[in-house]
């Protein structure tokens, strides 16, 4: 079988709704979070690339390069967030975000 | 390209050039001087704003793009960049005491604001996808570090926190709906996918699935209902110095940027997006007029006030012609100018050198500060859309542009939750006039402070009197998306 653009863009779509539902559903771990934001943005770049090499053009590949640059320095401040709140709160877990409401 | 540089290609940026190169400049200079510098890390980056805004100033605001065509100057670009960089002033100006007093005065925040800003201009330039997703980056990176600068405080960490994971949700929407529309546009520059779409009548589907994406990104920045779960609790858990700055500057930006990306290139499917942005329109006034009535806190009413202002200016939006986004940009501009005011009374509500947040901290303001009381009061009225205010006109222009289109219901739903609205801004004034006298706020020497707020004060109540200067600049500007 000849693995085609729709193939990519079903493994992508699959990848980022993973993504989006580890989001929402996790009640646990804000690192679990962190993780699912890169699989939706790794997700994204497949189909950059996907497109890319289907439309034999390469500003999909230059895209995903900046995407990469981009979700290294997101996760770097994700992280240094996580971090100054563990130290507020010595916990890392989703139920503990619930001081702010109303 | 052909491999050589030149200069003189790259002027329409100029702004954002030297804006990037003094934020830089102050953060290397901010390191060596430590956190003993901040003041004057603050005054170096109010002239350099102010700088920037001469620059612009100075420049021809006909359209121009630079090489590559990811970037472009017109006169839209130009009034948005020059309301960012204004907002950016007033910000910096207020928080270098608020700095002080809250002991979180270190360097990093005025360069911050600035990286933020310096994104935000790029953003509202953007000609490009690429250019776009870099600039909204910037400035989201830049506002998320900001919503947590008070680190030792756990409610601005648990705001850094929201605001990061939920931004980081919104930009992959963005991302993945960029993704889709460069798959079948073939193409991320603005003005190619304008002409796919006249071109070819087949890849409007596929394109819309894209665009849905897009406005869902777009939406969270504006803090447009269904995706404004962040802004309440941001809002609260910043510090006030920040509050401010994402009342004012980001949500003007991104509806600009909205307003460029909607008209830009896909001015072909207003039909389309007309409904999706009629849903935003519609669900943000209801839910910012009615969920903000039974807050005691006052920056969380904020917040939900500014979710239904952002409710009306999407309903110029929705109209899509030359009036409608005047109409847009005129509401921006005084939203501006009335938020800037009533965060000024905000900042300076301190107690016992603490900062007081509640309405009812208020009472009896008018006795203790007959002058500030005075002047909130006007901004507030002015916020509900009484006339003669200010505000009345730009909820006029929002409601006359929307009935002239034939969008009657959006009309007479905007009047009713404006009426609803008015409430939560009257029940302010009463605290502020009619209770029973609360302890006097520690005296307010911030002069920044206080001259932010008369401007404001004198600008709501003295509008009717010249209103056509800012009248024509908002709608002026607003001519350069149809000229193409």
């Amino acid at each position: 079988m000849e693995i085609t653009l729709t193939h990519y863009l079903a493994v992508a779509a699959v990848l980022f709704t993973t993504g989006l539902f580890g989001i929402f559903l996790n009640r646990r771990n804000v690192i679990v979070i962190l993780m699912s934001i890169e699989l939706m943005l790794l997700a994204v770049n497949i189909n950059f690339v996907a497109f890319s090499a289907f439309l034999g053009d390469l500003a999909g590949q230059v895209f995903t390069l900046f995407v990469l640059t981009v979700a290294a320095a997101e996760a770097a401040i994700g992280l240094a967030i996580l971090v100054v709140f563990f130290r507020n709160k010595g916990s890392i877990a989703v139920e503990d975000i619930s001081s702010l409401k109303g | 390209m052909q491999g050589e540089f030149e200069f003189s290609a790259w002027v329409p940026a100029l702004p954002e050039i030297f804006l990037a190169l003094a934020s830089m400049a102050l953060l290397v200079a901010g390191a060596f001087i430590g956190n003993k510098g901040t003041r004057v890390v603050c005054y170096a980056a109010l002239w350099s704003i102010a700088v920037t805004a001469l620059i612009l100033i100075g420049r021809d605001w006909g359209r121009s793009l630079v090489p590559g065509g990811m970037f472009v100057m017109d006169s839209f670009a130009g009034l948005t960049k020059l309301m960012i960089l204004a907002g950016l002033f007033a910000v910096v100006a207020m928080s270098i005491r608020y700095l002080h007093q809250e002991q979180i005065n270190r360097f990093e925040f005025p360069v911050l604001v600035m990286f933020a800003g310096l994104g935000m201009m790029l953003m509202v330039s953007a000609n490009d996808m690429l250019s776009l997703y870099v600039a909204l980056e910037l400035q989201s990176l830049a506002l998320y570090v900001l919503a947590a600068f008070h680190r030792d405080t756990a409610y601005s960490a648990e705001a850094g926190i929201k605001y990061f994971v939920l931004g980081a949700i919104s930009s992959g929407m963005l991302l993945f709906g960029i993704s889709l529309i460069y798959g079948f546009a073939g193409s991320t520059n603005f003005d190619m996918i304008a002409h796919r779409l006249e071109d070819m009548e087949a890849i409007r589907l596929p394109i819309l699935v894209g665009l849905v994406f897009v406005l869902v990104g777009l939406a969270f920045k504006i803090s447009a209902v269904p995706f404004h779960m962040w802004t309440p609790d941001v809002y609260q858990g910043a510090p006030t110095a920040v509050t401010t700055l994402f009342a004012l500057v980001p949500k003007v930006a991104a509806m600009a940027l909205l307003i460029r990306v909607l008209f830009g290139p896909f001015a072909a499917m207003a039909p389309d997006w007309g409904q999706i942005v009629t849903l935003l329109a519609v669900a943000s006034m209801i839910v910012g007029a009615f969920a903000a009535l039974g807050q005691e806190n006052i920056k969380r009413l904020m917040a939900f006030s500014s979710i239904s202002h952002m409710g009306y200016a999407l309903i110029g939006v929705i109209v899509a012609d030359e009036g409608g986004v005047g109409s847009v940009m005129l509401y921006l501009l005084i939203y501006m100018v009335m938020t800037a005011g009533v965060f000024a009374v905000i900042l300076s509500m301190r107690r016992d050198n603490l900062a007081v947040e509640s309405i009812g901290d208020l009472a009896g303001l008018a006795r203790t500060r007959p002058f500030v009381a005075f002047a909130m009061a006007a901004l507030l009225f002015s916020m509900a859309g009484v006339p003669p205010l200010a505000g009345f006109f730009g909820k006029f222009f929002i409601f006359v542009e929307a009935v002239d289109a034939g969008y009657y219901v959006l009309a007479v739903l905007g009047v009713l939750t404006s009426v609803v609205a008015a409430y939560y801004y009257l029940r302010i004034v009463k605290v502020m006039f009619f209770d029973e006298s609360a302890e006097p706020f520690d005296p307010n020497k911030s002069l920044s402070g206080r001259a932010v707020l008369f401007v404001a004060a004198l600008f709501v109540l003295t509008f009717i009197a010249w209103p056509q200067p800012v009248i024509s600049i908002a709608y002026d500007a607003s001519k350069a998306l149809f000229i193409q």
